[in-house]
Formats: structure tokens, C-alpha cells, sequence
């Protein structure tokens, strides 16, 4: 159990993080920290299994029908990376304490570091595949919130969107990889996917699989040529971009290489791809950093340049070459952590990060100093630093292809990458901290808090341990990593620093005595560089592209969208009628329209009904420019179908609607006060013809469809709900156990949507203040008496009656017409009538209830009524039900359906009140303030 | 009785259609309501016309009338109030801020 919570407790502590904060900045910081030790507790109990080699896997049904459980698995790889996760992520937690300012939100920091710690985490321990892409894509979106921390400069959006632009792209590949790869294996677990290698080597897809699965971890990973997004995303405050660049974000890339390595590698294929694309990030990369002048620029491409290189030695394949790439991620995140940190607290106590004008620190800075340049040593691959060791293995792995054609191209690239790391290395140091004196510095610098190099010290100790005493510290870790790399067991390998007079040693020398040349004559190569540069600018190549699809886009939509709602509603109300026009003629049979069912006789009520029915219609178009005459038939009409409802054997829906129209028309008479009375007459009447011949068209349709149907007999699934209500539901009222039990789902869904359009209408109307006409259309001042005296009272002493009424229809609801809906619907219309003749102020001082508290309690009710199903093992939203006997009421049936239909009702009450109560504000506002003219 | 419900369903979506397609958004929501009309009481009587016998359940009736398409339907009437009570809020405040009540949002000259 505690496997799936070492990626779930992250998330759960963003959320707790976020309301900590509110308390106090540090609250943040610490509760941030608590809950990565927590996650890290979780861990524990794994080590020792983990460690000896042991493959933990623990699954959570999830949707059994398509074999997909929610699986987390442990083993060395998975190991490894949650230590590197958690552990590097605690010191980024201690270090961004110190690094951020007051300005700056401590709990949004942390809220989304730990949330990407947790999408982190769940990469590294999925078992499934399907959900280590969703954890994928969660880091992507956490990424991007933390890359735009700083949401009002610019470049930190632009860099944000650009990563997410880049990596989900990445994502959206790999989600196909991911389908086809489980397609060929028929599973999506890990465990069968990683058994199954020769069966995935020898399928038709693989190549195509292969193709996007690597596009994923390309991206990811900032390989070449989408590489441009890591250096953009600098923008980031330095913790994010140490904890980015260290142990998270990129690494999953190539933790995505290792962990699908038995499956996917030793084919041409993937020698090719990885191999190249690997090759030319590791050089060109680290050409790049070395005429970086940003500090953060450097460590950026240096980033991309140690990516390819551990991108290079996967795509090698050898048992050997794997164990040097897992070797170096170890090594990497150690020193890359530290200098981003280094780089972080000169920038914090210089205010620089240019490169220009920063010089001599070592005066001012000499602890920092001392850091940084053991972590940079690391990074050049100088001996006894950790660096060396996993960069020395890299160089005798190239080796491998030197008897292919051309095969010496590798290890000489190698060797010329490896001479760019020295010299950036190099600049790294010399420049900032030697090479004179910063006069030019916006800020006096200093050594930074004590605290603040403590994540800086324990990372720069760990560089040292690693690279003396290679043996008695990485080698277990590495092992049982490296082992579940390659599934199998570990090839001979000799940790030591010493390996006698070899090639790689001749490789590593060359490197370190042709960085410092390089070094030495470097101002020729700057003025070049500049030159080229604009050659290859895949930034610009990235924005133009961007600028292109945004262009295309916007041209579809022009096309398509004409700007103007009656154009394109004419255009749609023809095309429907086109096809069904189409339809009913481009069959070959030949359909009677009327069908074989019986029919029922007409009466003469029914008929009158009908009359007035269409006659009030009728007027309701023929008047509808005087706006307050055609919503009263509007009314009319409404009521009349309110009867056909009755007619046809269906009361809750006459209940339904006869509740929902008195709120309507009130609802539409508060709008109508601010709207223009009347509407002009601009159609002409040629459009007058052409909408009056759609409309008849569009009616003659449905009327004939409606015949056709109704004329036609059929089957219906009705028999289960009606033989079910009342066993399984527990009430005879068969429409209202559809909809609290049989189908609650749905209706949970429905009262959300109108909880969301009671939110919605909210926020349009809040602070809106406008002022009323102070006559009516026919130049008629209002009334005097707003709330007139008798209407008052009336309405006051049919309140409790009313509430009454609604209480009584909610409670029969399950057995007899009645129900949340229209209970609910009740209630409102009675308060609305308080409203109505007593004032809005009057009425809000007696009933001071806030509608947005009830209506989320109603959603919590309902919600809470299906969830508790879950407690006794049912689905979601199972009802349950038994008898009691209610005085006066008499026999009951009580089932757990009420409890969802009372949450039902609050939904309904709170959201139609939530609508009226703030238009009639504003309508009460409007009478307070200066009558405005009128606008037609 | 089929006829005349086919007819009324008939003239309110014609209705409807009509309203839908003016210039100025007050009808245009009236005729959102009329189309809701039609398209509910279609919806009903898709379970086929029956009198006197509401989806109940007791010992003494025969048939009943299909309960789902009035379960459906329910629903939908109160979505659709929520619907024009976001539509008519809507237009309100789209005359307001642009000073004419125009369907296609044109600004005052």
C-alpha cells in the first residue's frame, strides 16, 4: 500500500502546503519539507527489498475491462530515482527557502514544486504504462506552472509555454508509442512489456513504436534538435531549474531510455537513432555553453550536452555502456544540483547572472567559490571528482564501434565534446570568480546565509565521497539500478580511479589539456560564434512555426465563423433542414409516413387545449416586437404545455414545468425592466418571408417526424425500471428512482451543470450597477408603491403554507409525483414571491442565507450520498433502503436515494435564488440611483 | 390525438425557429424557449401517447406510461431554465456593456 503512496503523498501535500502557507511564509517551506520526508518514510520500509534485487509491485483495480490497474512498482532503477527525487528535492526545498524573496508566494512555490515532485515520483514507480504517461504529462503541467512563477515577466510565460509546447508535443507522441507498444505486447504492465522484448523487436510496428516512444523521451530530455526549450525555460526561479535539471524533468527522458531499455534496444534501429541524436546533442550542446555569457545559460546547454552523452551510451547498448549512462545520471544530478544552486546565490547576492560582468568573486564569495568549483571539476570530468569516473567509462565505451567504417568519427567526438566541457567549465570558474575585479556589480557581494550552502556543501561532499571512494558509496545503488537496466546481471565492472595507461585515460587527458587551451584562445572563437549564431537559431525557427499555425488557425476560423449569430444560425437551421430533407429522400424503400400503431380518438377538451395552444403561439411571433405582450403568452404557452404533460400521464413533468415557468418569467420580466420594451422592426420583408418559410419548413419536419414516430409501435427498455423501482429502488414512483437511483449518476451531472450556470450568472452580475428607466414604454412614470400592502401580507402568510407544500412533495417524492426537482422548484418560487412583494432588502434581512453555501452543500450531499456507497463496498452512488412508519405521513419508505434527492433540492433552491436574488439587487440598486434615458 | 400532438410540437418548433432567427436577443431567448418546449415535449412522447396511466406502480394498474423518457425530460427542463436564465443574463449584460441589444454583438457606433 505505502508503493502507491509515495507518489500520491506529494499531491495530497500541495494541497496541504497551499493552506498552510496562509498562516506564514516559513510555514510553507516547512510543511513542504515535512511532506517530502513523509514520502520519503513511505519509501523505507522498500529499501531493503528493493536493494536485493527484489521487483515490488502492487496494483490497484482500476478499470478491469480493458486490464488496466492503477500499479506502482519498486525495483533498483525506480529505486534509485525516487532517492535522487526526494532526497535532491529536499535540499532544493531547504535552498529555496533562502533563495526566494518576501514578494515572492512561499505557499504557490512549494504547492507546485511538490506537485511536481509527486508526477516525478510517479514516473519513476509506475508499473503501467498508460499511467506513467499520465504522471509524464502531469510534469509537463507542473513544469509549466513552476517555469511561470513568476507570471508577470514575459520571458518566464513565453519560456513556460514553449516547454509545455515542446513537451507535451513529446507527450502526445509517446501516448501513440505507448498504445502501439502495448498493442504488440497485449499488456500495459511493465512486467510483461520489459519480458517480451524479442516479440516487440521482431513486430511490423516497431519501428513506428520505436519512433514515437523516442520522440517522448527526446523532447523530454531536450535532445537536438528540440533542445531550444531547456535554455528558455531559464526563466525559472534557480531552485526550480537545479531540481529541473538535476534529479527530475530532463532525467525523465532518459529514465524513459533506461527503463524501457531491454525491450526497445539492440536493434540497428536503435543504434542509429538514439546513437546520433545522442552524438550531435553531446557536441554541438557543448559548443554552445562554452559562449553562453548568462551563468544559467551555460549550466543550460551544459545540461543538454551531459543529456546526450547519457542519450548516447543507451543508444551504444552494450550491458557495459548502460551501466556507465545509469552511472553518470547519478553523477550528474549530483554536481549539475549544486552549480545550478552555486549559480543561484551569485545571482541572488550579486544581482547578475552575466557573465560580462561578473569577475573576481573569489575575494568577496571565497566558501561558494570553493563549492563551485568542486562541482565544476565534476563536471569537467577532473580525477578524484565523480565526474571523472562515469566520463572515463563514457570514453572507453566509445571505443566499442572503432573497428566499424568511420568508426573512430565516435570516440573523436567524444573526446572534442569532452575538450567544450573543459573550457566551459573553466569559464565557469575563472571568469567569475578570478579574471579582476567586478566593478560593475548592481549589488555589493557577500556570502549568502549560512544555511543556504548547506543543500550546496552536502551535494559538493557527495561529489568528492563518489569520486574517492567510488567502491564503499555508489557502487550498491548502481548495481542493483544497472541490473534492472538490463534485467539481467551486472557486466564485470571496476569502480576504481586508477585503470592503468589506457585509451580512455590518453581520451580523458586530451580533454582536460585541450579545454585549457581552448580556454586560453577563446576571444577569435566568441567573434565567430557570433556570427553563427544567428545561423542556427531554433528559437526563431520554433516562433515562426508557432507564428505560422496561430496564422492558419485564425484563418480557419474566419472562414468558418461569420461573425454574426442570426447569419450562422441561418445557416445551420438550413443545413439541418438540408439533411433531413436529404434523409427522408435518399433511401431506396419506400416508407409509408404513417405507421401500423393505433390511434388514440381526439376529445373535444384536448382539442380546445391544442387550439389555444397554437393560437397563443401564434400571437407570441406575431407580437413579439411588443416584448412584455409576447412574454405573457410566452406564459401562456408554457402553462398549456404544462397540461399536456398532464394529459399524457406524466405528473412530475406538469410539476416540473408549471414551477420552472413561474421562475422563468419572473426571471425574464427583472430582465426585460433594463431591456428596450419594444424590438424595432429591421428585418425587412423579403427576410421576414425567408425566416417565416425556414420556420414552417423546420416545424413541417418535426411535426411529420413526431407522426411518423408516434404512429409507429416500439420497444422499450421501460420494463426493467418499472419491474426494479420498487425491489431495487424502494419507490413506486418509477421516474424518481430513475433519476435519484437508477440513473443518480446523471443527475449528479445535471445538478452541477445548473449549480455552474447559478455560478455563472453570478459572476456576470456581480458589482453590475445600472440604472432603471424611470418610465415605462409609453412615457407612464412607475408606481409610487413598489411593494403594495396587501400583496405583502398575502404573500407573507402563504410562505409557511408554500414551504409547507414543498416539504411535503419532497418527502412522497420517491413513491408519488413529487421529488428534489420539483420540491425544490417550490421552494424557490414561494421565496421568489417574497421577493417579489416585499422587496429584496426586506426579505435578504429575514432569510440572510448565503445561496452559494447552499448550493454546495447540495452538491456535497449528493456527492457524499454516492461516495458513501463506496464505504460498504458498492459502486458509486448504490442505493440502499428500508421501511419505517412516519406519524401522520404513515408508512415510508426511507432509502439512501432521499438522502441524494435532498441534495437534489438544496441544488435547486440555492442556484434559482442564486439567479433571481442578485438580478432583483440590481433591480433594487436601479430604483436608488438616477433615472437614465432610455436606449432603444 | 397523435395528429394534434404532432401538429402542436410542429408549431413550436416553427415558432421557435422563427424567434431563434430575429435580430435582437429578447426573442431570440423566447425562442430558445419555444424550441426547449418542442424538443421536451418530443422527447416525451417518444415513449408513445398514454392516458390516465402515470409510471406509478400499484396494484391495480394495467400499463404504464414509459418512465424514461420522462425522467429525461425532467431533467431537461430544468437545464434549459438554467440555460435561458444564463442566456437572457447573458444579453443583459451584453446590452449593457455595448449599448444596443443586437444579436451579433455590434458595438455602438
Amino acid at each position: 500500500m505505502s508503493l502507491s503512496l509515495i507518489a500520491l503523498t506529494p499531491f495530497l501535500g500541495a494541497g496541504f502546503v497551499a493552506v498552510i502557507a496562509q498562516l506564514g511564509r516559513l510555514h510553507a517551506a516547512w510543511g513542504a519539507g515535512l511532506v517530502a520526508l513523509i514520502a520519503l518514510l513511505f519509501l523505507l520500509p522498500h529499501t531493503a527489498d528493493a536493494f536485493s534485487g527484489k521487483v515490488l509491485v502492487h496494483s490497484i483495480p482500476w478499470m478491469p475491462m480493458l486490464g488496466m490497474d492503477f500499479a506502482f512498482r519498486l525495483d533498483g532503477l525506480g529505486l534509485l530515482f525516487t532517492l535522487l527525487i526526494l532526497c535532491i528535492g529536499l535540499l532544493i526545498i531547504l535552498y529555496a527557502r533562502y533563495y526566494l524573496s518576501d514578494r515572492d508566494d512561499m505557499g504557490r512555490f512549494y504547492a507546485y514544486l511538490l506537485m511536481f515532485m509527486g508526477s516525478m515520483l510517479g514516473i519513476a514507480t509506475s508499473e503501467n504504462i498508460i499511467q506513467l504517461l499520465i504522471f509524464w504529462e502531469l510534469t509537463s503541467l507542473s513544469s509549466f506552472l513552476l517555469i511561470s512563477y513568476w507570471q508577470t515577466r514575459h520571458e518566464s510565460r513565453s519560456g513556460a509555454r514553449m516547454a509545455l509546447a515542446v513537451t507535451g508535443g513529446g507527450g502526445l507522441a509517446l501516448l501513440g508509442g505507448f498504445l502501439l507498444l502495448g498493442q504488440i505486447v497485449g499488456s500495459y504492465n511493465l512486467t510483461d512489456i520489459l519480458a517480451s522484448g524479442d516479440l516487440i523487436r521482431s513486430h511490423d510496428l516497431y519501428l513506428p513504436m520505436l519512433i514515437l516512444v523516442l520522440l517522448g523521451a527526446f523532447t523530454k530530455s531536450a535532445q537536438f534538435p528540440f533542445h531550444f526549450w531547456l535554455p528558455n525555460a531559464m526563466a525559472a526561479p534557480t531552485p526550480v531549474s537545479a531540481y529541473l535539471h538535476s534529479a527530475t524533468m530532463v532525467k525523465a527522458g532518459v529514465f524513459l531510455l533506461a527503463r524501457l531499455f531491454p525491450a526497445l534496444s539492440g536493434t540497428s534501429a536503435w543504434f542509429w537513432l538514439v546513437c546520433f541524436t545522442g552524438l550531435v546533442t553531446l557536441v554541438v550542446a557543448a559548443y554552445i555553453a562554452m559562449f553562453k555569457h548568462d551563468l544559467k545559460g551555460l549550466l543550460a546547454y551544459s545540461t543538454i550536452s551531459h543529456l546526450g552523452l547519457i542519450t548516447l551510451l543507451f543508444g551504444i547498448g552494450t550491458p557495459m555502456a548502460a551501466l556507465a549512462g545509469v552511472f553518470h545520471i547519478i553523477n550528474h544530478a549530483i554536481f549539475k544540483a549544486s552549480l545550478f544552486m552555486a549559480a543561484g546565490i551569485i545571482h541572488h547576492e550579486t544581482g547578475t547572472r552575466d557573465m560580462r560582468i561578473l569577475k573576481g568573486l573569489w575575494k568577496y564569495m571565497p566558501h561558494t567559490a570553493l563549492l563551485a568549483m568542486v562541482a565544476a571539476a565534476s563536471m569537467a570530468g577532473v580525477p578524484l571528482f565523480n565526474g571523472f569516473l562515469s566520463k572515463e567509462m563514457f570514453f572507453a565505451e566509445t571505443l566499442f564501434v572503432i573497428n566499424l567504417p568511420w568508426g573512430w568519427l565516435l570516440p573523436a567526438a567524444a573526446t572534442l565534446a569532452g575538450i567544450f566541457a573543459v573550457a566551459y567549465s573553466l569559464r565557469f570558474i575563472h571568469n567569475v570568480f578570478f579574471d579582476g575585479e567586478p566593478t560593475e556589480l548592481p549589488k555589493q557581494p557577500h556570502e549568502p546565509p549560512r544555511f543556504m550552502k548547506v543543500p550546496v556543501e552536502i551535494l559538493v561532499g557527495l561529489c568528492l565521497l563518489v569520486g574517492i571512494f567510488p567502491a564503499f558509496t555508489v557502487e550498491p545503488i548502481l548495481a542493483v539500478a544497472a541490473s534492472s537496466v538490463l534485467q539481467g546481471p551486472v557486466p564485470e565492472h571496476d569502480l576504481a580511479i586508477w585503470h592503468g595507461f589506457n585509451t580512455a585515460l590518453f581520451m580523458s587527458i586530451t580533454a582536460l589539456a585541450g579545454g585549457v587551451i581552448l580556454y586560453l584562445i577563446r576571444k577569435p572563437l566568441f567573434t565567430l560564434q557570433e556570427r553563427l549564431e544567428r545561423l542556427f537559431d531554433f528559437k526563431a525557427l520554433y516562433e515562426f512555426l508557432l507564428e505560422k499555425l496561430l496564422a492558419f488557425a485564425s484563418a480557419v476560423t474566419h472562414f468558418l465563423n461569420t461573425h454574426s449569430l442570426q447569419r450562422m444560425l441561418f445557416i445551420f437551421m438550413l443545413f439541418v433542414i438540408a439533411l433531413g430533407i436529404f434523409g427522408a429522400t435518399a433511401t431506396d424503400h419506400d416508407y409509408d409516413l404513417t405507421g401500423e400503431r393505433g390511434i388514440l380518438p381526439v376529445d373535444g377538451v384536448s382539442l380546445l387545449v391544442a387550439a389555444v395552444l397554437v393560437a397563443a403561439a401564434i400571437a407570441t411571433v406575431v407580437m413579439h416586437r411588443q416584448r412584455l405582450i409576447s412574454l405573457v403568452l410566452l406564459g401562456a404557452v408554457g402553462l398549456v404545455v404544462s397540461l399536456i404533460f398532464v394529459k399524457f400521464s406524466a405528473p412530475d413533468l406538469a410539476l416540473t414545468q408549471l414551477s420552472v415557468e413561474v421562475v422563468t418569467i419572473v426571471l425574464m420580466l427583472l430582465a426585460l425592466y433594463f431591456l428596450p420594451q419594444q424590438s424595432p422592426d429591421e428585418s425587412g420583408k423579403w427576410l421576414r418571408s425567408r425566416d417565416a418559410l425556414i420556420a414552417t419548413t423546420a416545424g413541417g419536419g418535426a411535426a411529420l417526424l413526431a407522426w411518423a414516430v408516434l404512429t409507429r409501435p416500439y420497444e422499450s427498455i421501460a420494463g426493467y425500471f418499472l419491474e426494479n423501482s420498487l425491489p431495487e429502488g424502494g419507490g413506486t414512483n418509477v421516474v424518481n428512482v430513475i433519476l435519484v437511483d437508477f440513473r443518480g449518476y446523471d443527475t449528479l451531472g445535471e445538478i452541477t451543470v445548473l449549480a455552474l450556470a447559478g455560478l455563472g450568472i453570478y459572476a456576470l452580475l456581480e458589482h453590475l450597477k445600472i440604472a432603471g428607466a424611470s418610465h415605462d414604454s409609453e412615457g407612464r412614470a412607475w408606481d409610487e408603491d413598489l411593494h403594495p400592502t396587501i400583496m405583502a401580507s398575502f404573500a407573507r402568510l402563504l410562505l409557511p403554507l408554500a414551504l409547507l407544500v414543498s416539504m411535503f412533495i419532497l418527502l412522497r417524492g420517491h413513491n408519488l409525483p413529487g421529488g428534489g426537482f420539483i420540491a425544490g422548484l417550490v421552494t424557490a418560487v414561494a421565496l421568489v414571491m417574497q421577493y417579489l412583494a416585499n422587496g429584496v432588502i426586506w426579505t435578504q434581512q429575514r432569510l440572510p442565507i448565503n445561496m452559494h453555501k447552499v448550493t454546495g452543500y447540495g452538491l456535497m450531499i449528493a456527492t457524499c450520498t454516492g461516495l458513501a456507497s463506496w464505504i460498504f463496498g458498492h459502486p458509486f452512488l448504490t442505493s440502499t433502503h428500508s421501511h419505517i412508519h412516519w406519524p401522520v405521513i404513515g408508512e415510508f419508505e426511507l432509502a439512501s436515494a432521499m438522502a441524494f434527492d435532498l441534495g437534489v433540492y438544496l441544488v435547486v433552491v440555492g442556484a434559482t435564488l442564486l439567479i433571481l436574488v442578485y438580478l432583483g439587487l440590481v433591480h433594487h440598486q436601479s430604483h436608488q440611483m438616477k433615472p437614465r434615458k432610455r436606449i432603444r | 390525438m397523435e395528429l394534434l400532438v404532432s401538429i402542436i410540437i410542429g408549431v413550436l418548433t416553427a415558432c421557435g425557429v422563427y424567434l431563434s432567427l430575429r435580430g435582437r436577443t429578447f426573442p431570440v431567448v423566447l425562442g430558445l424557449t419555444f424550441l426547449s418546449y418542442a424538443v421536451n415535449l418530443f422527447l416525451l412522447v417518444m415513449g408513445r401517447l398514454t392516458i390516465g396511466n402515470p409510471p406509478i406502480i400499484n396494484d391495480n394498474a394495467a400499463n404504464y406510461a414509459d418512465p424514461l423518457p420522462q425522467a429525461l425530460v425532467l431533467t431537461a427542463i430544468v437545464i434549459s431554465f438554467g440555460m435561458t436564465a444564463f442566456v437572457i443574463i447573458l444579453s443583459l449584460k451584453a446590452f449593457l456593456e455595448m449599448g444596443n441589444d443586437q444579436v451579433d454583438g455590434k458595438h455602438r457606433p
